[in-house]
């Protein structure tokens, strides 16, 4: 077997970045060399994606097969992954310096994360597929519970309870879609993309029974419903930084295994099925949530709905699918940066009583989440998201799928209710204390002081917001990129 | 680019640019922040003015007989080729009299709000939220591109639902939230037809789409189907109403007058522009049940007028009224009834925007809306009373205002449709007419005559003057003069209305 050495540079870049990161904690032990060590290792893998680009020819070749296919799905994903990995270090920044976890640890899992993440784009077998989510998601596990507290603070075992939830479903899903797998390749002997086909006589039910477990197995990455009760309280356990990570690469990673299983086995009516719960369920227990981070969890849940409506159009759906995913993930990306951004260093997402009138106080944060909730809801001024709903009703309706498109316009209405509660609450005026006050402002301004932003976390926020707004005035470019 | 072309663009341009220096303006410049947006939407007009002389300019131009929609000016550039979406805008003899509705509306909004700013948040906020409107209003008539009308169309939604939730009365929050849900009900539904023609027909341009070449009848048939339930929920059609009486209780004075003056006019441009344009055959199938619910509309806005106690709440419930007149007229699918439809959108706006500037006018002075509690203004605040009259009057369609000219010719186009349903639905929309004078007659009964209830002061400051004095001219105008708005209507209305013939 012969390897085209640069074909796999983005897998290098990614993977030489973990290590060095490891290194640099060894040898030079300062936060500051580490940070930089990782945002530059994700900026080089990146740029090796870019550079090598989706027309070299497939490498790890077993005969015609191969195991290893760049592509413009796996370029365009891998560039997220690595942007995502580098944004959610920003996010961590000032929890890091203020010791919460250990720095080193911190960016050596984040970047191992990030190499499996680039895996799973260019995978060409279901070996390397679930090779590369399994690298994507273990390092996860140990990053939800990875929290140090000071001396004096309050100890909580919410991250270690969310890190051993996340720890179980995750290896029961794996086991499931190895199962499906191993059904899968004892019906019909196929592992390589290419060989993936329907199965056939006495085997056809094997197979088929092989591609439901799968895409169940997969189904758990994104959180869809029935197999979502996960995530909600893991994203609420974790770091906020943490679980932005969770609701947008790990999302991604799951999104991009089930398009690899959808588009060339017929796995259709249980996609379908899927999305229409997914969406539904979704918006509708998302109605009811009061805190924060638990109503961007179940946000999450509802836009995988979307995703997954497309996917269920098989091949065709695959372009609309990551299309989606890619404004879905950059918007999830924005909405969890303010919270950060909003909240204490170090702090939960906390209540949503927290944010009244967090946009009178802080203008910009505010518009950032207005953008960020519009985008989500798909209105402008979140043109981005907008677009994102467009080409998957566009697209279902195309593939003749019209009520599916019925059900994801009518989702998109319930979802609009509670982002608008969640947007009118940044803008309400302070609720009125019981007693009489001279001055509410000034009582308002000194119980709800306004916190430093500090730069990373600012930084990593306008980046985000610039490629919402770019790509919601030209989202032809991520089409381009994707064909 | 031509002169136009530029117009065009600056159209557009130039309110969204106003919004956003609004935004980047200092909260402490309050004051500026009021004057530079009423200049913004001053000069916004300037733009509007000169595309009128568009019309004469390509007057002799050939353009091909084949469409319908034959723009006096146009602008069309490749946006996102992978959705069907090119930015491409132009202005005929339809859309240019809400355009320059439009574009007269916002200046006395913003004239209005140098004057006053609602209680719930800052002038530049506000504004910033105007301009942003106008620049959807104005795209959605601009539009032709079905994609780019959907965006435009989605363009108002939040910023609507901003300007009610943030400056509306009591109960702001639970009328802004029922507002944006029901619309955007509506704009979903307009999503899916959009799709469903421009994935059949290949191509999402207007001037193309209109007449329905390439589209099959089932297509059709479904396409209209979801057009007119969703232009129903904007215009809004009796059944789907229920937003529109909390939203504009609720609304700021200025909000009201936009809502009512022009955002409901998006929903019977659409199904005069979109759905029968677009969908001719569908149309032509679902016109009777879109009569039947125009004259329902008409007689359950008439009787719910009559009950009502509440002065904004019944202004808002006469559109409900007046825009059936509108959506019969289009229901007709006759040249007549359509030009009715065209005059009757902005006879409406111009008289129920000055309606709701009055209102707004006597609930600021009164503090009060409830009509058992106003009485007498006559004798209080005869000038206030005498605007109210002509409004009221105007609205109830008397001839000679402009209120008279769209629904009258809505009623004559029904009975020249003939058939025993279009002759039923024309008595009975005549009949909705007579109640439109009874319960405007009583609202002036309640309020300008009788014991004085309520002080009101007499004085109306110039700012009033300034944003009530178009509104009254124009309605006068127009009543006397219809050829205004309808000028230019009758070669696209006729081209329109050729596939029915």
């Amino acid at each position: 077997m012969t390897i085209d050495q640069v074909t796999i540079l983005p897998l290098y870049a990614a993977s030489g970045t973990a290590i060095l990161v490891l290194l640099a904690d060894l040898l030079v032990a300062r936060r500051a060399v580490t940070f930089g060590t990782l945002a530059l290792g994700g900026l080089a893998t990146a740029i090796c994606a870019i550079v090598v680009g989706d027309s070299r020819p497939p490498t790890f070749c077993a005969g015609a097969e191969c195991s290893w296919l760049p592509g413009p799905v796996a370029v365009v994903t891998a560039v997220l992954f690595a942007g995502l990995t580098v944004g959610v270090l920003a996010l961590s920044v000032p929890a890091l310096r203020l010791g919460t976890a250990p720095a080193g640890e911190f960016c050596f899992l984040l970047a191992s994360s990030m190499t499996g993440g680039v895996v799973i784009g260019y995978a060409g077998d279901l070996i390397s597929l679930i090779v590369g989510l399994e690298t994507l998601t273990l390092p996860l596990y140990i990053l939800v519970g990875l929290r140090r507290f000071a001396p004096r603070e309050r100890v909580s075992t919410a991250g270690a309870s969310a890190s051993i939830t996340f720890f179980l479903i995750s290896v029961i899903s794996t086991a499931v879609a190895l199962l499906g797998a191993a059904l899968n390749y004892a019906a019909t002997g196929a592992l390589h993309y290419g060989h993936l086909i329907a199965g056939f006589g006495p085997m056809y039910s094997l197979a088929q029974v092989g591609v439901t477990l799968l895409v169940i197995g997969f189904a758990f990455k994104v959180a869809a419903v029935p197999l979502h009760a996960w995530a909600p309280p893991t994203y609420e356990g974790a770091p906020l930084p943490v679980a932005a990570y969770l609701s947008t690469a790990s999302k991604l990673g799951g999104v991009l295994a089930l398009a690899a299983i959808v588009s060339r086995l017929d796995a259709t009516a249980i996609t379908a099925a899927l999305a229409v719960l997914t969406m539904t369920v979704g918006n509708l227990v998302a109605l009811r949530q009061q805190r924060m981070v638990r109503l961007l969890a179940w946000s999450s849940i509802a836009q995988a709905g979307y995703v997954l409506a497309a996917l269920a159009l098989g091949g065709p759906g695959v372009r609309p699918a990551i299309v989606y995913a890619v404004f879905f993930m950059i918007l999830e990306f924005i909405a969890f940066a303010t919270v950060v951004a909003l909240r204490p260093v170090a702090s939960d997402g906390g209540d949503m009583r927290a944010y009244r009138g967090a946009g009178r106080s802080s203008p910009w944060l505010g518009a950032a989440l207005v953008l960020a909730f519009a985008g989500l809801a798909g209105l402008p001024p979140g043109l981005a998201g907008l677009f994102a709903k467009v080409t998957v009703v566009g697209a279902l309706i195309d593939g003749g799928w019209g009520w599916l498109a019925g059900v994801v316009a009518l989702n998109a209405v319930i979802g609009l209710a509670y982002y608008v509660r969640a947007t009118a609450n940044l803008y309400a005026a302070p609720p009125k204390p019981g007693i009489q006050i001279v001055d509410p402002d000034l009582l308002e301004r000194a119980t709800h002081p306004r916190l430093p932003v500090s730069r990373p976390v600012a930084a990593a926020l306008i980046a985000a917001t610039t490629a919402a707004v770019v790509l919601g005035f030209a989202p032809q470019l991520l089409f381009d990129a994707l064909s | 680019m031509t002169v136009y072309q530029v117009m065009l663009v600056a159209t557009l341009a130039l309110p969204a640019l106003g919004a956003a220096a609004l935004a980047l303006l200092p909260a402490r410049a309050d004051r500026p922040a009021r004057l530079l947006a009423t200049a913004v939407a001053a000069v916004t007009l300037v733009p509007i003015v000169v595309l009128a002389f568009a019309h004469h300019a390509t007057w002799v131009a050939d353009t091909p007989e084949s469409s319908a929609i034959r723009p006096w000016a146009e602008v069309k550039w490749s946006w996102v080729p992978a959705l069907h979406l090119d930015f491409h805008l132009g202005v005929d003899g339809v859309s240019y009299p809400l355009v320059a509705l439009t574009g007269l509306l916002t200046l006395l909004c913003c004239a209005y709000t140098i004057w006053r700013v609602p209680e719930g948040g800052s002038a530049r906020t506000l504004l910033a939220l105007l301009l942003v409107l106008e620049a959807g209003i104005l795209g959605t008539f601009l539009a032709l591109d079905l994609v780019l009308f959907f965006l435009f169309f989605e363009v108002v939604l939040l910023p609507m639902y901003a300007v009610i939730a943030g400056w509306g009365g009591d109960q702001r929050r639970a009328a802004a939230r029922k507002f944006v849900l029901y619309t955007l009900f509506g704009s979903v539904l307009l999503l899916l037809g959009v799709f469903t023609v421009a994935d059949k027909a290949g191509t999402g341009d207007l001037v193309t789409l209109t007449g329905g070449h390439g589209l099959s009848r089932g297509t059709q048939y479904a396409a209209f189907a979801l057009f007119a339930v969703a232009f129903a929920v904007k215009a809004p059609l009796w059944p789907l109403h229920t937003w529109l009486p909390d939203a504009h209780t609720q609304a700021p004075t200025v909000g009201s007058v936009i809502l009512a003056g022009v955002l409901l006019k998006m929903g019977t441009y659409g199904l005069i522009r979109v759905g029968v344009g677009v969908a001719p055959l569908g149309a032509h199938w679902a016109a009777p049940v879109l009569g039947i619910l125009a004259a329902a509309a008409i007689l359950a806005g008439a009787l719910i007028c009559l009950r009502q106690t509440e002065l904004k709440r019944l202004i808002a419930y006469s559109s409900v009224g007046h825009m059936g007149f509108v959506l019969l007229g289009i229901a007709t699918l006759t040249a007549t009834g359509i030009q009715a439809a065209l005059l009757g959108n902005v006879a409406h706006g111009l008289i129920t925007g000055l309606l709701f500037f009055l209102a707004g006018a006597i609930k600021d002075r009164a503090h009060t809306g409830e009509l058992a509690e106003l009485g007498g203004l006559r004798e209080t605040a005869p000038r206030l009373a005498g605007v109210l009259g002509f409004a009221a009057i105007a609205s109830l369609g008397l001839p000679g205002l402009a209120g008279f000219w769209g629904e009258a010719f809505a009623v004559v186009a029904a009975v020249r449709r003939g058939g025993g349903l279009w002759m039923t639905l024309a008595v009975l929309a005549a009949i909705g007419g007579a109640l439109t004078a009874a319960y405007f007659l009583r609202l002036l009964r309640k309020v300008t005559h009788g014991p004085a209830a309520t002080p009101v002061p007499a004085g109306i400051a110039g700012a009033e003057w300034f944003a009530w004095a178009p509104l009254v001219a124009l309605t006068l105008a127009v009543g006397l003069v219809p050829a205004l708005v309808l000028v230019a209507t009758e070669a696209p209305v006729l081209a329109l209305t050729g596939a029915f013939r």
